[in-house]
């Protein structure tokens, strides 16, 4: 495979725009970056910068005007939407902001979802599902509706979605901004807690800088384009040290 | 599968009061539906009953011209011809003009016309007594029952076509031979009509409306009726022979107008409860439409959400269908016993149900195809944005 010093994503000339009123608003020109396996990595930017944009061809949902998103050596961007679909049920696990969970299924049920794409048996989805409502630490709460868990929670309920199916990648577009300090804390930690003892590769989009701290790595997008930034991280780094 | 079928069923009982409407909105619809296309049958029963050796003669022209008594000889001479009754619609009201109070009565030549009819089964003594009474009646068993009259209670009748006050003797009551058999009628002897209408208005007297005509071979029939209308040709009252069927059917169409409203109507229903069940679907899908969109990030193909909502779709018209059908039986019931003998042999036949379920199906369909597109072609990207 592409252990040997390959990224695991590798993004090169990377090209969107969308087009609004006959007109073509560039969005994203010439982005090239690389995820290594194992990677923590935190986009940020302004409002509008394009963060989501690029996270959702990472995560193969939108598709680049041009270039090239390469996923262990598949370039996504070719693939057709059925081959997609299933591409991204196998390597991707998503956390969005609002959680996204189906309001009709119970806890172990929404963490169950992804697997009714895969030829498990049935006794064996369950117990992966409740095997990933446990790492999440919400045993507790198995048949409990979404609505009937707190926002911190229902986002733990859609980490252990995400993971149940042991993706190659997770994506997050802000998965803390609709929580309040202590729930984002928290989900934070787990995301950490992914990627150094289960070696997650996790893309986390955010606004919040504290939440990015969290990560490896930081790059930041603005006007189209990404910067590695690494002295303005590390100063913030710094800085959130010494405060 | 089971993901599946929890999120189709679970969708449905999201909105219980919407859920609850289109349902109730479907009930009434296949039920109006039900009972609408069996009236419409109703009406056309005595098409299914009329036999292939019945011939009926009118007046070409319409039905309300009479046609000379003597006709009666010249078509039992007619070839082929078994024999001839006259059968005359006589009309009159008993008590008031209410539905319930309505019953067809008929003049008619009693000996002949009975043998002719052998659905009518008739007890021999009775019909002999009913021979012997000049004012005699004969009635079907469904109208005994329906007023009470027994033999030898007086009918008495107002007329109107034929006026003045009338009287006759229930002295047989005939059964019906099959399940479908009209027993709603009455019938009495047309010699007394005759003879009164010489005494009181001599000019009315020595016509008749209709001759049934009984013939040997069923395959001549339409010969047969050519040579008898052949008799009458260049006469002052030509006629038009048909059989039975022709004559019932072509009966019925005198209110055609009505039964094609009446058909009408009851596909106007089915469209109107299209319309709110697409209108509810489609309210549905909108709402979910990040779920959609969920579901199609997560790797799910854009078949298994169409199916999902048309899994929604078909599961209310397939209750709302059920309910629909299984109330049309007793509803009908109770709507054709309030009707009195209007409709005589009213039924719901199995083509009725299975029309019910069909238009169930199509409306369970046909609501959730535009939804189904929508949701199905979702853009993710588009689709996660609803949210925020
Ligand atoms: N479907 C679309 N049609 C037109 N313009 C779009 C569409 N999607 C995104 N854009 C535009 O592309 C730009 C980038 O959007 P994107 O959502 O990626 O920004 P973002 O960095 O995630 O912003 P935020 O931090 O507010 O989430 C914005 O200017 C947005 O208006
Ligand atoms: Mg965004």
């Amino acid at each position: 495979m592409s252990a040997d010093g390959t990224a695991l994503v590798q993004v090169r000339g990377l090209t969107k725009s969308y087009r609004r009123g006959g007109q073509r608003v560039p969005v994203l020109s010439d982005i090239n970056l690389d995820i290594r396996r194992g990677d923590f990595l935190a986009l940020m930017g302004p409002s509008g910068s394009g963060k989501s944009t690029l996270l959702n061809m990472i995560a193969g949902i939108d598709k680049p005007d041009a270039g090239q998103v390469l996923v262990d050596g598949v370039d996504i961007a070719r693939l057709s939407e059925s081959e997609l679909a299933a591409w991204r049920a196998a390597h991707v696990g998503f956390i969005f902001q609002f959680y996204n969970l189906m309001p009709v299924l119970t806890a172990v049920e929404n963490v169950e979802l992804p697997l009714a794409l895969t030829s498990l048996p049935r006794r064996e989805r369950r117990a992966r599902a409740e095997t990933a409502l446990r790492l999440v630490g919400l045993e507790d709460r198995m048949t409990h509706l979404p609505s009937e868990l707190s926002g911190g929670q229902q986002q733990r309920v859609a980490i252990a979605r995400a993971i149940v199916t042991d993706p190659t990648l997770l994506v997050a577009d802000e998965p803390t901004g609709d929580l309040d300090r202590a729930a984002a804390e928290e989900i934070l930690g787990l995301l950490e807690r992914l990627n150094t003892e289960l070696g997650k590769t996790i893309v986390m989009v955010t606004h919040d800088k504290r939440a990015a701290d969290r990560a490896h790595a930081i790059m930041y997008l603005e006007k189209g384009e990404l910067s590695t930034a690494e002295d303005v991280a590390e100063r913030s780094v710094r800085a959130s040290r010494h405060a | 599968m089971t993901s599946f079928l929890k999120l189709a069923l679970r969708n449905g009982m999201r909105h219980k009061l919407r859920t609850g409407l289109t349902v109730l909105g479907l009930v009434v619809a296949i039920l109006s539906f039900g009972l609408l296309q069996s009236i419409v049958d109703a009406w056309y029963a005595g098409a299914d009953r009329a036999a292939a050796n019945r011939l009926v003669t009118r007046n070409a022209i319409s039905l309300v011209f009479p046609m000379p008594i003597n006709y009666r000889e010249k078509i039992r001479a007619v070839e082929g011809v078994r024999s001839v009754a006259v059968a005359n619609w006589f009309g009159g009201v008993y008590r008031d003009t209410s539905m319930a109070n309505f019953f067809p009565r008929f003049a008619v030549d009693a000996e002949q016309y009975f043998a002719m009819y052998p659905e009518y089964v008739l007890n021999e003594d009775e019909f002999r007594a009913f021979l012997r009474d000049r004012k005699g009646a004969v009635i079907g068993r469904k109208l005994a029952l329906q007023h009470g009259f027994r033999i030898g209670d007086t009918i008495p009748i107002q007329g109107d076509i034929f006026p003045g006050n009338w009287e006759f003797t229930v002295r047989a009551i005939y059964d019906g031979a099959e399940p479908n058999t009209d027993t709603s009628l009455m019938f009495f002897h047309f010699d007394y009509l005759n003879e009164t209408l010489k005494q009181r208005v001599p000019g009315r007297a020595d016509k008749v409306g209709v001759f049934v005509v009984a013939i040997e071979d069923v395959g001549r029939a339409a010969e047969i009726a050519r040579a008898i209308d052949e008799q009458f040709k260049n006469s002052a009252a030509e006629t038009l022979t048909e059989t039975e069927k022709a004559f019932q059917i072509g009966f019925a169409k005198q209110t055609e107008a009505i039964v094609i409203a009446v058909r009408f109507v009851s596909y106007v229903v089915i469209a109107i409860i299209l319309a709110v069940m697409a209108n509810t679907m489609a309210m549905t899908a909108r709402e979910r439409m990040t779920e959609y969109a969920t579901l199609k990030a997560l790797g799910f193909p854009p078949a298994f959400i169409a199916a999902l909502i048309l899994g929604e779709s078909l599961a209310i018209a397939v209750i709302g269908a059920a309910i629909g059908i299984g109330l049309t039986f007793p509803v009908g019931y109770w709507f054709a016993a309030k009707m009195g003998t209007l409709f005589p042999v009213f039924g719901i036949s199995p083509q009725t149900v299975g029309l019910q379920a069909v238009c169930a199906l199509v409306v369970g369909i046909a609501a959730a195809l535009l939804p189904m597109r929508r949701a199905a072609r979702v853009n993710i990207v588009e689709g996660l944005r609803f949210v925020g």
